[in-house]
């Protein structure tokens, strides 16, 4: 809290330095391998490529772009909502989690690979089977976090709040739920990051638009440029979902920081 | 006049006996403390006060009133502060008032003049790690006494702290009690504190516990700060012997 700003983004830059180094390296040399080997495109297209690519193609990328936005959204927001209530259903009933906890384990348990499909055909080319498939692959990492964080909670904290004439609800709304809230962010972070690719992987499978016919479809006009420009932006909306997490985590779990370096 | 009167209460929790006609009070104003070897069921007495166990036997009066289960009667303050590190001082000491249902507004009023007597102003935007032990201890005494309870149950309240910042806080302590008088039930295991602290004392046996002894502790207040008289050592020692023979039966 006694940290100012500028000097915690000084800190920031200075660790993040290693990282910028590694990946621009990465891209460097790669570059000069393109080069230096004389490899098709057709093959391995030069990262410079795909960014000329990605420009000249402005357009139809980002008419594919934004419906893998809306679903991943979409999917994203049923999964935290379904994830949150789940959690309270669940703590309040401990039978009820015993009984469908199995379940969602095996949920996670089937291959992507054959669900989506038949996902598609039993709801068809629009948003709902993309919605459901985001929502499937990541609402459990959540759930997880949450029951878990929920069972954190400082006995002593509990027990304080009952001698205190605190109801059940009380307890869950005072102690419970703030005690899994660092939890239930590390469920985040694991899930934002599935939800992208659940998405484009849902698309791929039967869509009309979106960066998964964009793949689907430049891998068949042999088109490793443009596959590789989509890849580029599927990376680019999970790291700015991830960095948005990350912010709004700062802002809730301001007290996690506090007493540092004291 | 008597706040608190427990008469022959028992607990048995599965085949054990914990508690056996156990028979003490306390009176308005009054400090006494309950001192007994380590897991002899002191911390079940506190549990029996605070509703969170409600089988026993025997009779357990408030103002003559028995307790009802579900309603509270005493406030109660944990071994550990129990500080909740997600809200500030100023939202951890008004708990109790909040969840009494007293508004956010009306709780930081009432407990606003406080903070200075319990050496947290300018504290009250603090996370609880951002302060030191005696004044997590002394956040989490307020939010005690703040809640207005008819007696304060005190479960080893500065057991956890070092043995200065103890007796900084004792000397505190009384002085703030001298003033305000709350009624307070201690349970500590440390003789020198039940004999520096209380009006009277309690002492437990080991398990099933009974009251093996009650003494009235005469030196005059305030005790802290100045030398202990020879009559509080003498008790000291008398306690000391009572409590030893009770550990040796137990192995």
């Amino acid at each position: 809290m006694s940290v100012s700003s500028p000097h915690r983004m000084n800190k920031m830059w200075a660790r993040s330095v290693p990282a910028v180094v590694s990946v621009f390296s990465a891209f460097v040399i790669w570059e000069i391998y393109v080069h230096v080997s004389q490899i098709s495109p057709l093959i391995l297209p030069a990262p410079s490529r795909v960014l000329e690519q990605m420009w000249l193609n402005r357009e139809m990328l980002w008419k594919n772009t934004t419906p893998t936005i809306q679903a991943t959204l979409a999917g994203f927001s049923l999964s935290l909502v379904v994830a949150f209530a789940l959690s309270i259903l669940l703590d309040f009933m401990p039978r009820v989690r015993r009984a469908l906890f199995p379940i969602f384990v095996v949920s996670q348990t089937l291959p992507l690979v054959a669900i989506a499909p038949l996902v598609v055909l039993w709801f068809g080319f629009d948003l709902t089977p993309k919605i459901l498939l985001i929502a499937l692959v990541t609402f459990f990492p959540m759930l997880v976090a949450l029951v878990d964080g929920y069972d954190s909670t400082d006995s002593d904290i509990e027990s304080l709040l009952r001698s205190m004439g605190a109801s059940r609800v009380r307890v869950f709304r005072s102690a419970r739920l703030p005690s899994a809230m660092p939890y239930f962010f590390a469920g985040l972070r694991i899930s934002i990051t599935y939800a992208v690719v659940a998405a484009i992987f849902a698309e791929y499978v039967g869509a009309r638009a979106g960066l998964g016919i964009v793949i689907l479809n430049a891998k068949n006009n042999f088109r490793p440029d443009l596959v590789l420009a989509a890849v580029v932006i599927s990376s680019m909306l999970t790291l700015l979902l991830f960095v948005v997490s990350v912010l709004i985590q700062r802002q809730l779990l301001r007290w996690r920081d506090a007493g540092e370096g004291q | 006049m008597t706040v608190l009167d427990m008469q022959e209460v028992s607990v048995t929790l599965g085949d054990t006996k914990v508690l056996e006609n156990i028979s003490l009070h306390v009176k308005e104003g009054e400090f006494v403390s309950i001192l007994g070897p380590s897991g002899a069921g002191k911390s079940t007495i506190f549990r029996l006060l605070t509703g969170d166990l409600d089988q026993y036997g025997g009779r357990i009066c408030c103002h003559g009133q028995p307790i009802t289960p579900g309603k509270q009667t005493f406030s109660f303050m944990p071994q550990r502060d129990a500080l909740m590190p997600w809200r500030k001082i100023l939202d951890n000491v008004t708990l109790g008032l909040e969840v009494q249902g007293v508004s956010r507004k009306e709780a930081r009023a009432q407990v606003s003049p406080l903070l200075d007597e319990f050496g947290l102003a300018g504290f009250e935007h603090y996370y609880p790690a951002q302060l030191s032990g005696g004044m997590r201890q002394r956040a989490a005494l307020l939010r005690t006494v703040a809640q207005g309870r008819a007696v304060q149950l005190l479960d080893e309240p500065f057991g956890a702290l070092d043995a200065l910042t103890r007796t900084q806080m004792q000397t505190w302590f009384e002085a703030r009690w001298q003033k305000a008088h709350w009624s307070t039930l201690l349970v500590t295991h440390d003789v020198r504190e039940a004999v520096a602290l209380s009006d009277r004392i309690y002492v437990l046996s080991a398990r099933p516990a009974r009251i093996i002894a009650e003494v009235t502790v005469p030196a005059p207040r305030p005790r802290m700060g100045s030398p202990i008289p020879d009559s509080s050592y003498a008790l000291e020692a008398q306690l000391l012997t009572i409590l030893l023979t009770q550990t040796g039966q137990n192995g």
